[in-house]
């Protein structure tokens, strides 16, 4: 399977691999900014239902999103063993509400497969790649495509 | 720096220099003006035109230069301050200003009184006045011998040399801090003609000697083509502690006679009053300063000359510019601090701590100190509001003259200092109101003088600090509010009911409502029914209420309070389904608890509050803000009182009324985005987000809800029905 274009074949690409909805996603290191334990959110009115609220980050008010929810694989019933990964995307800073945090991946260009373009629901236009890891494959998400909708021509 | 950051420099400067314009030529109006003040518009006017010749900005540096040979004849004696060229210069400072404006949004419209303005000047500047054509900017330059231009000018000539009188005081600890003078000097060798004299009397005699000691002071005079800067790199360590002087340059000219200055062969003793070093520098930077955009190399010399021109006026205010956004970031971590603050004491009470303990005592003190620190950080955005209000001066005059009017601004309170948003987001509505004071407030000179007035109409403009607020007021000694009119006006305009009655200050508020015109005519002034709504709206959005009061014959009175400022607002705590929510307390009339049968069935799921007679809408704010909540509204609610322009009165029914405390406000809109019904967020004491409801939004959202509720009430029938 051909490789997504945006990496070359020898970049050497670092990968945070998280658990969400029982499967196995991962986002490139440079994009996140910090990973933190879930804390009660304060809701919003009006909100789309992935979006449970918004937090308080050392002073900066950041939403905060349900990826399961988000990507159309049912909500995530929030506890504080939940991980929320803090991603900036653009001028935008959101939080993403996970089952998990599992390891970093190292990996090479080389190694990443392009997602297949067909499916159903959100997933495949979230998915840059895959990589293959020990029980399965982990899914390279496009954060940008989190952000809550809507909200991107304002970004 | 890029040609257009030198330009928005100078557009900075510009307001600085355009603001000690207008204050001169207030004290001229006032008849206040000494000498100096004279000088004083001459050079800011002088300042301008040199700046703009740089810029090409053709139509100001004519119009200034026209100005500023009228000036020049003031200054010089050979033109008499008669009312006329009173007015023609107070009119000249409008004018520039506006060109400035123009220039500034790179128009190049021609400001339309411009060609009458320039004619006034013309015939004011006597017979000298070349030709006309734009004069080249090199005319910036002609009055190089003007001792106190703090402009600066080209290098001087190889032949003009310079000479610098730099003293070094016996510094005890020069030694030990690893200088050695004979490395310092030695580095001036290289900048030119260097003569040190040492003074070593303050050695003590034998036994008191301390080797490691430094007793001796000297005095250098350094002589050459050289710039005081790079006197003080070679002197970078010392810069403080020395004292650096020019005593002569190649621009200097009459400024050699400077009275203060000691010949340079006067003998030194120990004893000589040396002046303190620092201030002198500070003087020197910020006397230097209005000239920055223009600053070569010999500002130092253009400074001093500007020091020894007015050593007995005041020394200009040092100011500093720094990029809002730092300040923002700095009020930012500030307000965090705060609330860090809050969430410790919240965790140490829940812990168990006692309230005497030595702990909770220094975290009393650390709450003092955050809170000493906000207001510190909180003062930096302050500003008074006297460029504000010299601006309306200029608004007033204007709108007279074009009126045909003789009014007078009186200000009051130009010291207080206000946020610097505020500053800025009031000079519309001000701006609107003073006209308004202007076209309908004072009469025509025949109605005043019938009713007995001053053919000069006045307008006060007054702020002052009132209990956390700024209160703002405008005043004029007009006819006063035609009550009848207005309530005419508003019933033909289908506002009120003809046979409506109405205490006189509800007739006054009538002015507040939208599309509001008293206006016989439309003038260019006021009356094209963009009114008092919009600057209520304005203030409103501010955090501020503005009042009217009006008497007879006597005038009228528009009183604005305003919160100091934007970052911090007064907020009241309350929970709906839930959910922490601040209602802004600017906006908030009264709660109440209701009792049960205050509380009436208004349709099918519609709530009205019986209240001294009148029926409210009552608004569940947890369904409006879309929060899951089944609980009807009943007496166990809370009901907020709020008002806003277009809906009235609406009670807010909420769970809970908790706290009110200031709160600081923070944006939803960088990581998320505008949400209906909410206009920020804010952080609770402990570390929660609460957000801060937008009541004029939530009540047009009320407004919708109630036309839904209305279109969807048969569906809900129909499932209530199912579900019963």
């Amino acid at each position: 399977m051909p490789r997504p274009q945006q990496w070359g074949d020898d970049d050497v690409l670092e990968f945070v691999t998280l658990k969400a909805a029982g499967q196995s996603f991962c986002i490139e290191i440079t994009q996140i900014r910090e990973i933190r334990r879930w804390t009660p959110v304060t809701a919003l009115p009006h909100a789309e239902e992935a979006v449970l609220g918004v937090m308080n980050l050392r002073g900066a008010v950041i939403p905060i999103i349900d990826l399961a929810a988000r990507l159309g694989l049912g909500e995530c019933e929030a506890s504080p063993r939940h991980v929320i990964i803090v991603v900036a995307i653009g001028s935008k800073t959101i939080g993403l509400l996970v089952d998990s945090v599992s390891e970093i991946l190292t990996v090479e260009g080389s190694q990443i497969c392009e997602a297949p373009t067909m499916g159903g629901g959100d997933v495949p236009n979230s998915i840059l790649g895959l990589i293959s890891i020990e029980e399965g494959m982990s899914r390279i998400l496009a954060p940008e495509i989190l952000v809550p909708r809507g909200l991107t021509d304002a970004a | 720096m890029s040609r257009d950051d030198l330009k928005a420099t100078f557009f900075a400067e510009c307001e600085d220099l355009l603001d000690q314009l207008s204050e001169g030529t207030g004290e001229l109006e006032a008849g206040t003006a000494t000498e100096e003040t004279v000088h004083a518009i001459f050079r800011a006017v002088h300042s301008i035109k040199g700046a703009a010749g740089a810029f090409a900005l053709d139509t100001l540096v004519k119009f200034a230069h026209r100005f500023e040979t009228v000036l020049d004849r003031l200054r010089s004696g050979s033109l008499v301050l008669d009312p006329d060229a009173l007015q023609t210069i107070l009119r000249s400072g409008d004018m520039l200003a506006e060109l400035v404006e123009l220039a500034q949004a790179e128009s190049d419209e021609e400001p339309s009184q411009m060609a009458e303005l320039i004619e006034l000047l013309v015939g004011l500047s006597g017979s000298e006045e070349d030709g006309p054509g734009a004069p080249e900017p090199d005319e910036a330059f002609e009055f190089t011998a003007v001792s106190f231009m703090p402009l600066s000018f080209d290098e001087p000539g190889e032949d003009a040399e310079d000479v610098y009188k730099i003293r070094v005081p016996a510094i005890a600890d020069l030694f030990r801090n690893g200088h050695d003078p004979f490395l310092l000097f030695a580095e001036l060798v290289g900048l030119g003609q260097l003569d040190v004299s040492c003074d070593a009397s303050a050695l003590p005699v034998s036994d008191e000697f301390d080797p490691n000691r430094c007793y001796l002071s000297w005095e250098l005079t350094l002589t050459g083509s050289m710039t005081e800067v790079s006197i003080r790199d070679a002197f970078v360590f010392l810069d403080d502690i020395c004292e650096i002087e020019q005593v002569s340059g190649g621009s200097a000219g009459p400024a050699l006679d400077l009275p203060g200055i000691e010949p340079e062969d006067s003998p030194m003793t120990t004893a000589e009053p040396s002046k303190p070093s620092m201030p002198q520098v500070a003087a020197e930077e910020a006397a230097a300063e209005p000239a920055a955009v223009a600053s070569s190399t010999s500002e130092p010399a253009a400074a001093e000359k500007s020091k020894a021109a007015k050593p007995a006026a005041s020394i200009p205010q040092t100011t500093l510019r720094v990029d809002p956004e730092r300040v923002d970031r700095l009020i930012n971590t500030v307000g965090e601090l705060i609330i860090n603050q809050a969430v410790i004491t919240q965790k140490l009470v829940a812990s168990g701590m006692a309230s005497n303990s030595d702990i909770m005592s220094d975290l009393d003190d650390y709450q003092y100190l955050a809170r000493e620190l906000q207001e510190g950080v909180m003062a930096i955005r302050a500003q008074p509001v006297k460029p504000l209000f010299q601006r309306m001066q200029r608004i007033v005059r204007e709108a007279a003259y074009s009126l045909g009017k003789d009014v007078a601004l009186v200000t009051e309170g130009e010291a207080t200092e206000i946020d610097k948003t505020l500053v800025e987001r009031l000079a519309e509505p001000l701006t609107h109101m003073i006209r308004n004071a202007v076209d309908h407030g004072i009469e025509g000179p025949e109605k005043r003088a019938a009713a007995g007035k001053s053919a000069q109409g006045t307008i006060k403009l007054s702020a002052a600090h009132c209990s956390g607020d700024v209160l703002i007021e405008i005043s004029d000694d007009g006819a006063g509010l035609n009550r009848k009119r207005i309530l005419e006006k508003a019933v033909s305009q289908g506002m009120v009911a003809a046979d409506a009655k109405m205490a006189d200050s509800e007739i006054d508020n009538l002015l507040f409502m939208a599309g509001f015109s008293t206006a016989e005519k439309v003038t260019n002034l006021s009356g094209r029914g963009v009114g008092m709504d919009v600057v209520k709206t304005a203030i409103t959005s501010l955090g501020g209420r503005i009042s009217i009061s009006s008497r007879q014959g006597m005038g009228t009175k528009f009183s604005i309070a305003l919160p100091l400022t934007l970052a911090v607002m007064d907020g009241m705590v309350i929970h709906a389904a839930g959910e922490t929510l601040v209602a802004p307390l600017s906006s908030v009339v009264e709660t109440i608890r209701p009792k049960p049968k205050d509380i009436l069935p208004f349709g099918r799921d519609g709530r009205l509050l019986s209240i001294r007679g009148t029926y409210v809408p009552i608004v569940n704010l947890a369904r409006l803000l879309g929060f899951p909540t089944e609980a009807e509204i009943t007496s166990d609610n809370i009901l907020i009182l709020i008002r806003s322009e277009q809906s009235g009165l609406v009670a807010l029914a909420v769970d809970d009324i908790s706290d009110q405390r200031q709160v600081v406000i923070k944006s939803l809109e960088g990581n998320y985005g505008a949400i209906e019904g909410i206009s920020a967020a804010t952080i609770l004491g402990d570390g929660r987000i609460a957000l801060i409801i937008d009541t004029d939004a939530i009540l047009s959202l009320a407004g919708h809800y109630g036309r839904e509720m209305a279109s969807r009430e048969e569906m809900d029938y129909a499932q209530t029905a199912t579900m019963g």
